[in-house]
């Protein structure tokens, strides 16, 4: 137990470890972006980067820092800090760490209305409305179908997979629907990638962060006490259900504007907040580090996918799906005592 | 309950009751047989350009080569054929498998088997360059036994044995293993994704008639052994300790259902891809109407399954005329609810 730190009326109880943490992870994402911005094909200095992106370098150091690497780095960052905190917040919700959006079908329903969105032949607006709108639909279909006097753990998970099936079910059918050019675009996004991604991809992700991250630490704490049960927390004075809606909301928009940024990438929500847990040796989900984790992981996984077959440009999705499987199976695995 | 028989007794004459319920289900399996063939034909008659049924008989009895007849021989009974064998041996497995490991959520699909194989045809078609079924299907059964043993191995507890819930997960984690594996090396190729885009969702209309004739036999011989399997899953379904009291050799049962699984998942997925569901829902759907004995679901589950795969063929050919939707999509459609319902019990029951 640390001694509480009082500014004026306010209070906080400082982890040193979390905050240690917390700081290694900025550390780490900030190199994992400087390497993935200068190496690669043309190498460009750490030096210069700086200078390429105030529009003072070389032309071809500029086109390839600031239009080509830095948005992808940065959707990357930003996508992944999104989904490690929907991960965070829907973990903290269902007590399980099964129960990420990936895992549950909010992940595959906003694919689903952005592939919608693609094959129609949206915009990148349209695309992002869709997958915000199937992310929702999708989360409400899945808690309707769970409820049986309250929405117990695995209960929720089984649905989720039951729904996920359809939802794919769905999306092979629209792509089959589609003419060649939209297929092969769409299908390229349902792997969940980062390649090509600009600003444009980058800004709708950061905006979501930009006003959902207070809004997630101001409901941390109560997540923390919900943890223990609604009574519990109740009985120390927090107001379960405005908690609970805040918190379902941010998840559903963070997870949904994530998707439409980058396509479905798998297991980053689901592992990033038991990465983060056990790095800060924290007793229950920690969202800021959750997110860091997030961004650190979908970094260094497209950083990965990049490099590990070159030539061959893996698509991100395609990695953290089968790293995080593994992961997935070993959990299940050091899970059976 | 009713009193365990007493030894030197164990031969009883059956009951007047026995026999009349064995009359019944008999009867019903015939209906079944009836039901299927019914589809069948409906399979071959239905479809972008429907053809009365009268026409498909004159296609078997005097073909003149004309266009209709062209279509029924070359297209439509090739891949009826298909449909037949793969929703059986997708039906028959996925009992098995319930019956095995006693979990009311074991599926083809859903632990992760059909996508193993599936890698392994990868591998083979994508990666080898391999074209021939009879030679790539070894690959299938490759991954699909690789599969169903690691789903199992990583499903399974040491004390109380495969929890319903834990299997599934393992399953759902090895397939995307699989199919992420899968999309990697099809990405490296894209002439082989061609090939196997439609194959990788599940369809009936992806194979020629010379493929499907390899496939045949390693059916048959999987649907043989999972229908000769019966007996001693029905001693095992009391329980291991109780199955080796009544003289069943454990062991054995249980290796080679995992043969008939992998040979039944392997030849089904080299033909179709990897379908969801198919053995989930009909193993369910018998076992509400024909009881725990696997002496009559076993056969029940393997004719009615392809009753539901070439029903949703059809159906999935003439919803979207002239196009048509695959049937690994309507499965996923037509066997998920069957699904969320099962997930939406109280308690899942160990089979």
């Amino acid at each position: 137990m640390t001694t509480p730190v009082r500014v004026g009326p306010y209070s906080m109880r400082p982890a040193p470890r979390a905050l240690v943490v917390s700081l290694a992870l900025v550390a780490a994402s900030v190199a994992l972006a400087l390497v993935a911005i200068s190496t690669g094909e043309f190498t460009v200095p750490v030096a210069d980067i700086v200078t390429a992106l105030f529009g003072q370098g070389t032309p071809v150091a500029e086109l390839i820092v600031s239009q080509l690497r830095a948005p992808r780095v940065v959707t990357g960052l930003a996508v992944g800090a999104a989904f490690g905190l929907s991960g965070a917040i829907f973990q903290s919700l269902t007590r399980n760490p099964l129960g990420s959006p990936d895992f549950i079908g909010f992940t595959a329903g906003a694919a689903t209305g952005g592939v919608l969105a693609v094959v129609m032949g949206g915009t990148a607006v349209q695309i992002a409305a869709g997958s915000m709108f199937g992310c929702v639909i999708s989360a409400v279909l899945v808690y309707a179908l769970a409820f049986r006097r309250g929405v117990q753990g695995y209960r929720l998970v089984l649905v989720g997979i039951g729904v996920n099936a359809v939802l794919l079910a769905a999306d092979n059918y629209l792509l089959t629907k589609a003419n060649i050019n939209d297929a092969a675009n769409a299908g390229a996004w349902l792997n969940g990638s980062l390649s090509g991604r600009g600003w444009d991809h980058a800004l709708p992700v950061a905006i979501a962060l930009a006003v959902l991250v207070p809004v997630c630490c101001a409901v941390s704490r109560p997540l923390r006490m919900m943890e223990m049960g609604d009574d519990a927390a109740r009985a120390v004075g927090i107001r379960v259900e405005p908690v609970r809606a805040a918190a379902i909301v941010a998840g559903v928009l963070l997870c949904g504007v994530a998707t439409a940024a980058a396509g479905p990438v798998m297991f980053v929500a689901m592992a990033a907040p038991q990465l983060a847990r056990r790095l800060t040796r924290s007793p229950g989900v920690t969202l800021i580090a959750s997110a860091l984790t997030g961004a650190v992981l979908l970094t260094a996984a497209d950083l990965a996918a990049q490099r590990l077959l070159a030539p061959t440009q893996l698509p991100v999705g395609v990695l953290t799906a089968a790293i995080g499987g593994t992961y997935l199976a070993l959990l299940l695995r050091k899970d059976r005592r | 309950m009713t009193a365990p028989p007493l030894a030197g007794t164990a031969k009883t004459e059956p009951s007047a009751a026995t026999r009349g319920r064995s009359a019944v289900l008999a009867a019903g399996l015939l209906a079944a047989l009836g039901l299927l063939v019914l589809v069948a034909l409906l399979s071959v008659a239905l479809g972008a350009r429907s053809v009365p049924l009268s026409t498909v008989l004159t296609a078997f009895t005097a073909p003149d080569g004309s266009s209709d007849h062209t279509v029924i021989r070359e297209l439509r009974v090739p891949r009826t054929i298909l449909g037949l064998g793969v929703g059986a041996a997708l039906g028959l497995a996925g009992a098995l498998m319930q019956s095995l490991t006693r979990n009311p959520l074991a599926d083809p699909g859903l632990l992760g088997i059909n996508q193993g194989a599936a890698l392994g045809a990868t591998i083979a078609i994508g990666l080898l360059g391999l074209t021939n079924p009879a030679v790539y299907v070894w690959f299938a059964f490759a991954g699909a036994a690789l599969a169903s043993a690691l789903a199992y191995a990583l499903g399974s507890a040491a004390r109380s044995g495969a929890s319903p819930v834990r299997l599934a997960l393992a399953g759902v984690a090895l397939g995307m293993v699989f199919t992420a594996v899968s999309s990697a090396i099809l990405r490296m190729d894209s002439q082989a994704f061609d090939r196997m885009r439609f194959w990788l969702t599940g369809s009936l209309a992806a194979q020629t008639s010379d493929v499907i004739i390899r496939l045949v036999p390693f059916m048959a011989v999987g649907i043989a052994l999972g229908l000769l399997l019966a007996k001693p899953l029905n001693a095992l379904a009391l329980g291991e300790e109780a199955g080796r009291a009544l003289g069943v050799a454990v062991g054995r049962t249980r290796v080679l259902t995992a043969v008939a699984v992998t040979l039944l998942c392997g030849a089904a997925t080299a033909g179709a891809g990897p379908l969801w569901f198919v053995g989930l829902a009909v193993p369910h759907a018998v076992r509400a109407v024909v009881g725990p004995d696997q002496r009559w679901l076993l056969p029940y589950a393997a004719v009615l399954a392809p009753v539901l795969l070439l029903g949703a063929d059809i159906v999935g050919r003439v919803i979207a005329t002239p196009g048509e939707v695959q049937v690994g999509i309507m499965c996923a459609v037509v066997g998920a609810p069957v699904f969320i319902l099962l997930a939406r019990r109280r308690r899942l029951a160990a089979l």
